[in-house]
């Protein structure tokens, strides 16, 4: 997974919605110990007072946790994960949603196309 | 925490050309900071200042308390906009130099960057190619274990690979006790490295925040801004 961050927001914001991905997608996965601040912030070439926010941050939501001298961790709370993850989708579709919108079409327009393509996809 | 680099009312005039015009600015400690303006805007202007290489007509100057001499070119690491390095040198004598010059400096991290870079270290500095030759300057640089690195366009004449792992060494060498400070108009390649940006214009300070309040409270990226700031 690339670290995709754009031009016009925070970047602080940017990485806590892609760590928040990684944990959902499992590429953290419950439990595992999460790089040094200063190996993601290599990674994702960006500074690491950023970086170290934005873990700040998902730390007080609960979503990784740190042993004072081993590191910080994902949580292995599945429901929070779980929570995090309809939070990212429902954000996702909102997105699509209005774009969809954008071009024009209906709510009951814009279902049939989901369904057509998913039954293609699934062929 | 007290800052490390403090100016207060600094101005360096050449004749009637105000190369810096009353500036007054504070940088804390871990920090990376970009020091950003059109040509001729006094960037050099001030890197050369805090190295003690330009005398300020007016105003004052203290980096970790100490005014620009010996004691503050001890916790300095410096990379100039241009070479100053005998071309006749191999690269093994120069970092066997710094070593004998600069307590702070480690032969290991240098060749270990050569390697990484494919540097050889037998090689001599004339048979280098320009950019390779600005990769082994920075090496020289970063392998100091200073407090304040100020870097003059570090990245303006290497290939966007090379400019890749320079922007890579200064995030793999952040300390929370150091500052790196860097002069270059390669705005959009370094944005995200950058904890906050100062613009200068015609010797002074348009602009002093960080990146991100910048993009909230514009809605823009630095580059962009910056573009919008300086437009001809």
């Amino acid at each position: 997974m690339t670290w995709d961050l754009t031009a016009d927001r925070p970047i602080y914001a940017q990485l806590i919605e892609q760590l928040e991905l990684r944990i959902c997608s499992g590429t953290y996965p419950p439990g595992s110990r999460l790089p040094s601040v200063r190996d993601l912030a290599q990674e994702a070439s960006v500074n690491p007072n950023t970086m170290q926010r934005a873990l700040a941050r998902l730390e007080e939501d609960g979503l990784l946790y740190s042993h004072r001298t081993s590191g910080r961790f994902v949580t292995e709370d599945a429901e929070l994960i779980r929570k995090t993850k309809n939070k990212l989708a429902h954000e996702q579709v909102q997105e699509f949603l209005q774009r969809m919108k954008d071009l024009g079409f209906e709510y009951n327009e814009i279902l049939s196309i989901i369904t057509d393509i998913a039954e293609e996809l699934i062929k | 925490m007290s800052n490390l680099l403090e100016c207060k009312n600094l101005s360096k005039h050449f004749g009637p050309v105000k190369a810096l015009d009353n500036i007054s600015l504070s940088v804390g400690c871990g920090r990376i900071v970009g020091l950003l303006g059109p040509n001729a805007s006094g960037k050099s202007t001030f890197i050369k200042i805090c190295n003690h290489l330009l005398t300020p007509t007016s105003g004052e100057i203290r980096i970790s308390g100490f005014h620009p001499g010996v004691e503050s070119k001890k916790i300095v690491s410096y990379l100039p906009e241009r070479n100053y390095l005998n071309d006749w040198m191999k690269v093994s004598d120069i970092i066997s130099f710094f070593s004998d010059f600069y307590s702070d400096f480690s032969k290991e991290k240098a060749y270990d960057m050569l390697k990484k870079l494919n540097i050889h270290a037998g090689d001599r500095l004339k048979t280098m190619s320009k950019g390779t030759k600005e990769k082994v300057q920075l090496i020289l640089v970063m392998s100091r274990e200073a407090q304040l690195y100020l870097l003059d366009e570090p990245i303006g004449g290497v290939d966007p690979a090379a400019r890749d792992y320079i922007l890579d060494t200064i995030i793999g060498n952040y300390s929370e006790n150091a500052t790196v400070i860097l002069s270059t108009h390669l705005i959009s390649d370094i944005e995200k490295v950058l904890d906050e940006v100062i613009f200068l214009r015609e010797g002074q300070i348009v602009l002093h925040q960080t990146v991100d309040e910048i993009r909230e409270e514009t809605g823009k990226s630095v580059d962009s801004l910056f573009r919008e700031v300086f437009k001809c």
